[in-house]
């Protein structure tokens, strides 16, 4: 029992000695402590709200509990599989992008000139740089039906000018080219760093047994650059259901909802809007839980196929 | 071998001509918004302005630069972005530092407990009710607080300072008996320009594009930020009324104002996104090099 105790005592001086050492060190993590506390976690245990019927004046405690009303409400909706369906598109869409950069950045590494390579770069990286509401004005110009850039190209081809912004079938479309146009360059950048590291010794062999420089990219820069492709790809995963919701906002209207309502939208819509927070934050969280699963089976699988994962 | 030689050389003149047509694709529509903005409205309406600029004229800039809210909106843009910069250094740094030392106890846990915000949050309603529930809901502190730090901007700046300030200088400067506010102002921050500088950067492109936190959060007008008068401007198609008002006094036919509007929307983009894409190039080694750390994998 004695020994217990100096054991137990040793330990906590230990720690409080630590502590009277370092105190300083804890001062310094106070704030982004706080900070994460206060907007992270707080909402978190907010999110009770999505069983509750929330009224502001009885506050989160005081509202009463109702349970899986309002995700059984949404589920029963007739907009439920309209909202999934579109959000699930939308996102499995912009995926299929995702080879893009890759693409570009095995090209820009094969450059010979460095001053070309430069120049590209900096031009490409360039729309990274610009707003979301920059570059849905600038859509709303160039696809005027009237004025719009896109239009006169159109009619020069003897058609008829093309509703595109209000159209519902070409929402997708101009959503995930213009956010490729946007982040192209910029995606480059990862894969341009990883393919410093290819070891040169192997093209000088692949050279003396005649491997042509398109064969050498497919079997020895792509395999070196793989984990990273494939770390990439599972934080893509991890950002599935949330990409670019607010460019979304920005682009929807009446006339192509039927494509561009997506759960993200929606919750903006109904939550803050038309103020049914609980019915709101119950959908936020069912999507949430989603982008989890999707994140957590994908690590899964990429850590038993490749031995790459995020964890 | 001289048909290997010739098909590589095909390919360097296809990868070539790839590259250049990405770039020229990328290129294109910014060159249009600038030679638009200075060109005569009919001709770009018309489509007879595609590439270099048409009867030029800097009347749309006039416009922009006479608009009331779009100042206001710059104004107000420029101290979201300086005050939220500051303070996003201000939590950032110490806090990362402090998870870069080993001597930190429970230095797992208080990293857990700060990546798992990038796994799950609480989504925007509850987000909004705190928010809403401090009272910061129509002032500054809407725009500046909510999203101050994130989990990546710590991740990326503690693994700055494992990597670039040793132990030894720690220790020796403990044992000579400085403290860790002193170390940690007189001796790490003067190693850690280039992460402060990438930290700072990222966070005030952020704060300068940002929008949508200024739509929830903000109603009173003299408080928007540019993109919110962007957005107006852009998207809604309202040009605000004293623009117009002041442009040609009353008596001004409604084709001239749809030329206006034209002119108006073109500058507008270019003085919103010009400081940015002029800084940028010089700045580009920072950028990239923010986006190099936050990938490096423990």
């Amino acid at each position: 029992m004695a020994v217990v105790k100096s054991v137990k005592r040793k330990g906590n001086s230990k720690i409080a000695k630590s502590f009277k050492q370092n105190w300083q060190l804890y001062i310094f993590l106070l704030p982004a402590i706080t900070y994460f506390f206060v907007f992270h976690y707080i909402p978190m245990y907010g999110i009770q709200i999505a069983f509750k019927d929330y009224y502001a004046n009885l506050g989160m405690f005081g509202s009463p509990l109702v349970g899986f009303e309002h995700f059984e409400r949404f589920f029963d909706s007739y907009y439920f599989w309209r909202l999934l369906k579109n959000t699930l598109i939308l996102n499995a869409y912009n995926l299929l992008l995702f080879p893009l950069p890759i693409i570009f950045a095995l090209s820009l590494n094969e450059l010979r000139n460095g001053a070309f390579k430069k120049w590209s770069q900096t031009l490409t990286y360039a729309p990274h740089f610009i707003s979301v509401v920059v570059v849905v004005g600038m859509l709303v110009a160039f696809l005027d039906p009237n004025t719009g850039l896109i239009n006169h190209v159109v009619r020069l081809f003897g058609m008829e000018p093309i509703h595109f912004l209000t159209s519902p079938e070409w929402f997708r479309h101009i959503f995930v080219w213009s956010g490729q146009w946007q982040s192209l360059g910029w995606g480059t950048i990862i894969y341009l760093a990883a393919l410093a590291g290819v070891n040169p010794e192997l093209h000088e062999a692949a050279k003396v047994d005649g491997a042509t420089r398109f064969q050498r990219i497919i079997h020895i820069n792509i395999p070196t650059i793989l984990p990273t492709i494939i770390i990439l790809f599972i934080l893509n995963i991890g950002n599935f259901m949330q990409i670019g919701f607010e460019k979304v906002l920005l682009m929807q209207n009446n006339l192509n909802s039927e494509t561009s309502d997506i759960i993200q939208t929606f919750v903006y819509e109904t939550g803050l809007l038309e103020g049914q927070y609980s019915f709101a934050a119950a959908i936020g969280l069912f999507e949430s839980l989603i982008n989890i699963v999707l994140l957590v089976t994908v690590n899964q699988i990429a850590r038993k196929v490749s031995n790459n994962s995020l964890w | 071998m001289s048909r290997f030689t010739l098909s590589d050389k095909a390919f360097d003149r296809l990868n070539l001509i790839f590259v250049l047509l990405v770039t020229l694709i990328i290129i294109y529509p910014l060159i249009f918004v600038i030679s638009a903005s200075i060109s005569d409205p009919q001709a770009v309406n018309s489509g007879e302005m595609w590439l270099w600029p048409v009867d030029i004229t800097f009347d749309g800039f006039v416009r922009v630069f006479q608009n009331e809210a779009i100042w206001t909106g710059y104004r107000n843009t420029i101290i979201y972005t300086v005050v939220g910069v500051l303070i996003h250094l201000f939590i950032l740094l110490p806090a990362a530092y402090a998870l870069s030392r080993k001597e930190l106890m429970a230095k797992k846990a208080f990293m857990w407990f700060i990546l798992f915000t990038m796994l799950f949050n609480g989504g925007l309603i509850p987000t909004y009710l705190v928010v809403k529930n401090l009272g910061m809901v129509d002032t500054m502190w809407s725009i500046v607080i909510p999203g101050v730090v994130g989990a990546w901007s710590v991740l990326v700046a503690r693994t700055f300072f494992q990597q670039t300030i040793p132990d030894q200088l720690v220790e020796a400067s403990k044992i000579d008996g400085a403290s860790d506010f002193y170390l940690f102002l007189k001796v790490v921050l003067p190693l850690s320009l280039p992460i402060i500088a990438v930290m700072a950067l990222f966070h005030a492109v952020a704060l300068w594009n940002q929008y949508f936190n200024a739509l929830i959060y903000l109603s009173d007008e003299k408080l928007f930020p540019l993109q919110l008068i962007l957005r107006q401007i852009l998207i809604l198609n309202e040009v605000s009324a004293d623009s117009a008002a002041t442009a040609a006094g009353a008596a001004q036919s409604f084709s001239d104002q749809v030329k206006t509007a034209s002119l108006v929307k073109y500058a507008v983009i270019i003085v919103s996104a010009l400081p940015l894409l002029i800084v940028y190039p010089f700045l580009q080694r920072f950028f990239v090099k923010g986006v190099l750390i936050g990938s490096v994998k423990e």
